[in-house]
């Protein structure tokens, strides 16, 4: 699905910023999105479409291991995060829900913001129809693709386990 | 080769003789923690899948702690739907109001924190429990909820950075000072992905809880997990705590670290970490033209009583500034009766200080402490970010509970070792 790059040129976007800690007594999706990016841009809201992509820089999602920040985006319609390099728990989070975390290097610089992509996962390659490119992105482990394939871990276990 | 504490605890959770960094592995869990925020979201992913029971409900130990008291109704209902489902699941570990506490001060505390164990919570300050020679990382909700599910999750086994301590702790330096240096020298992503592992002759002399404190901000250099290798004071803390077996696991001197970082801390001065990283560590005495507006000592970092032992000392006969506003949450109801008891409290309240029950509350922007536009609070907490405790436009400074109650006295940041003889 085609989509366009909203860029933030920052590393360490953290949770908090993502969805802050005064909204997580909800766990709906539709919810949390009202407030999706609301303590790092008031306008993120008036700038997504559904399908679009978040680009940043290093350690996208560090802090809280909050699950909401996954939700906040993909219920505000964002489509999956490309990134330098993510935090942990935030990568896991990802994987977990099927949703798109992708590492390139030097996203911020090789991504304009308003660039059209299109995203080619299985030959690994994220291609920017506005300036006619084409860039791997970091291969996914076996295992995450898996994940990924089945649409997230819950799908996983219930493949690998029994559950009366 | 040898292993590492945290290769050895995983092998033995794998069902394998060793394992390497990089393997993937489905690991045993031996103590899922639960709160009140991402606890629910674990329920229902259980529930849309029709699993309809908890693997093994005497590994659960459900702890609400985030926005406890009940802040609002939606948060109520978050609770309240935990308290049905670990009734039918069978949970018996439920420490509501009145046995209540913030989750990695209390785990430990009530003896549910064992070496050699795996833990898991949806919660990032897992790391804490490191501290006593576990594995113990935070995980998301639907992570939990397969941890739930399975009583088993995957992981890849990490790379460790060892950190060596040495040198001789100057006056006003505690353990939180050497986090906020470590994280101030490798960065708040300098340990990714990575178990950061403890040792040294400031380690082996600092106090069991002390250790927490520095376990607890591994999480803000981006480590999986902090981890000290056990030793008598470990045993010693445990034995009063719990009749469970349990294993001591320990590195082994040819093991293999991706990284050794030595730190001396024989001139260590305390620290304060400006907004808005963790990493951005600066001498509390270059910082003593900002004013504040409100003094935080409390939360899974520095709200254990040791800390508000040594805040008390300083604010003995002493009072909070005026214009500035003091809140002490003790961590556990445990910490909050023996501070009671010593006179602690009364020391707190009779320097114009307000103590609250326990609660993480003010640390993540919950309630009981949320800062206005335009104020500055140093915090005992763990993290500064960009609206962390209350409006975007207010600043966070982390600090040692000595360098908060010193700062409290006189209304600016202030370094502690002004009010220690």
């Amino acid at each position: 699905m085609q989509g366009k790059a909203i860029v933030y040129k920052r590393d360490h976007i953290n949770t908090d910023e993502i969805i802050p800690a005064r909204y997580l007594n909800t766990d709906k999706e539709k919810e949390l999105a009202e407030h999706a990016m609301e303590d790092l841009d008031k306008n993120f809201l008036d700038k997504i479409e559904p399908g679009d992509w978040v680009i940043a820089g290093k350690d996208f999602g560090c802090g809280s291991s909050r699950e909401h920040a996954v939700w906040a985006l993909r219920g505000a319609g964002v489509q999956g995060v490309i990134a330098d390099s993510f935090a942990r728990i935030f990568y896991r989070n990802c994987l977990d829900n099927g949703f798109l975390a992708l590492e390139i290097e030097a996203a911020t610089n090789n991504i304009n913001n308003g660039d059209e992509l299109k995203i080619d996962i299985d030959n690994g390659k994220i291609i920017d129809l506005s300036q006619d490119k084409k860039m791997e992105f970091k291969p996914l482990p076996d295992f995450a693709q898996k994940m990924l394939d089945l649409g997230g871990l819950m799908n996983y276990i219930k493949n690998e386990y029994n559950f009366d | 080769m040898g292993s590492t504490i945290t290769e050895k605890i995983l092998a033995k959770h794998a069902g394998r003789d060793k394992v390497n960094p990089g393997d993937l592995i489905t690991a045993e869990i031996d103590t899922i923690m639960c709160h009140d925020v991402t606890t629910t979201p674990a329920i229902d992913r259980l529930e849309t899948n029709n699993i309809n029971k908890v693997k093994d409900p005497g590994k659960v130990v459900i702890m609400p702690d985030h926005f406890i008291p009940n802040k609002d109704i939606k948060s109520a209902e978050m609770v309240a739907r935990i308290r049905r489902w670990a009734k039918e699941q069978g949970i018996e570990k439920f420490y509501d109001l009145g046995n209540h506490g913030v989750c990695h001060a209390l785990l430990p505390e009530q003896g549910h924190v064992t070496p050699g164990s795996t833990i898991v919570c949806g919660d990032s300050h897992t790391s804490t429990h490191g501290a006593l020679g576990a594995f113990s990382t935070g995980i998301g909700s639907t992570d939990l909820a397969a941890a739930l599910a399975t009583g088993e999750l995957w992981f890849k086994v990490p790379e460790t950075i060892l950190f060596d301590i040495n040198g001789k702790m100057p006056k006003g330096v505690y353990s939180k000072d050497i986090i906020l240096e470590i994280i101030r020298q490798i960065g708040v992503d300098g340990a990714l992905y990575k178990a950061m592992e403890f040792q040294g002759e400031v380690i082996d002399a600092l106090s069991v809880e002390a250790r927490m404190t520095i376990c607890n901000m591994a999480i803000e250099a981006g480590g999986k997990s902090g981890i000290i290798n056990p030793d008598q004071k470990t045993i010693d803390y445990v034995e009063a705590r719990t009749d469970q077996d349990y294993e001591i696991f320990k590195s082994n001197p040819d093991c293999e670290y991706s990284e050794v970082i030595k730190i001396d801390v024989s001139k260590l001065e305390p620290i304060v970490a400006v907004p808005s990283l963790p990493s951005n560590g600066k001498p509390a005495s270059e910082l003593k033209n900002i004013e504040i507006d409100q003094a935080y000592l409390g939360s899974c970092t520095n709200g254990r009583i040791e800390d508000l032992r040594i805040a008390a000392e300083i604010l003995k006969g002493e009072t909070v500034a005026d214009g500035a506003r003091m809140i002490v949450v003790p961590a556990t109801t445990e910490i909050w009766k023996t501070a009671n008891k010593e006179g602690l409290l009364d020391i707190f309240m009779d320097a114009g200080a307000t103590v609250s029950t326990p609660t993480c509350g003010a640390c993540l922007g919950g309630h009981m402490g949320i800062l206005a536009a335009g104020e500055k609070c140093i915090s005992s907490t763990n993290r500064n970010f960009v609206g962390r405790m209350g409006s975007p436009d207010s600043e966070v400074y982390l600090s040692s509970p000595a360098t908060v109650a010193a700062s409290a006295i006189t209304g600016k940041i202030t370094d502690p070792r002004e009010y220690l003889d």
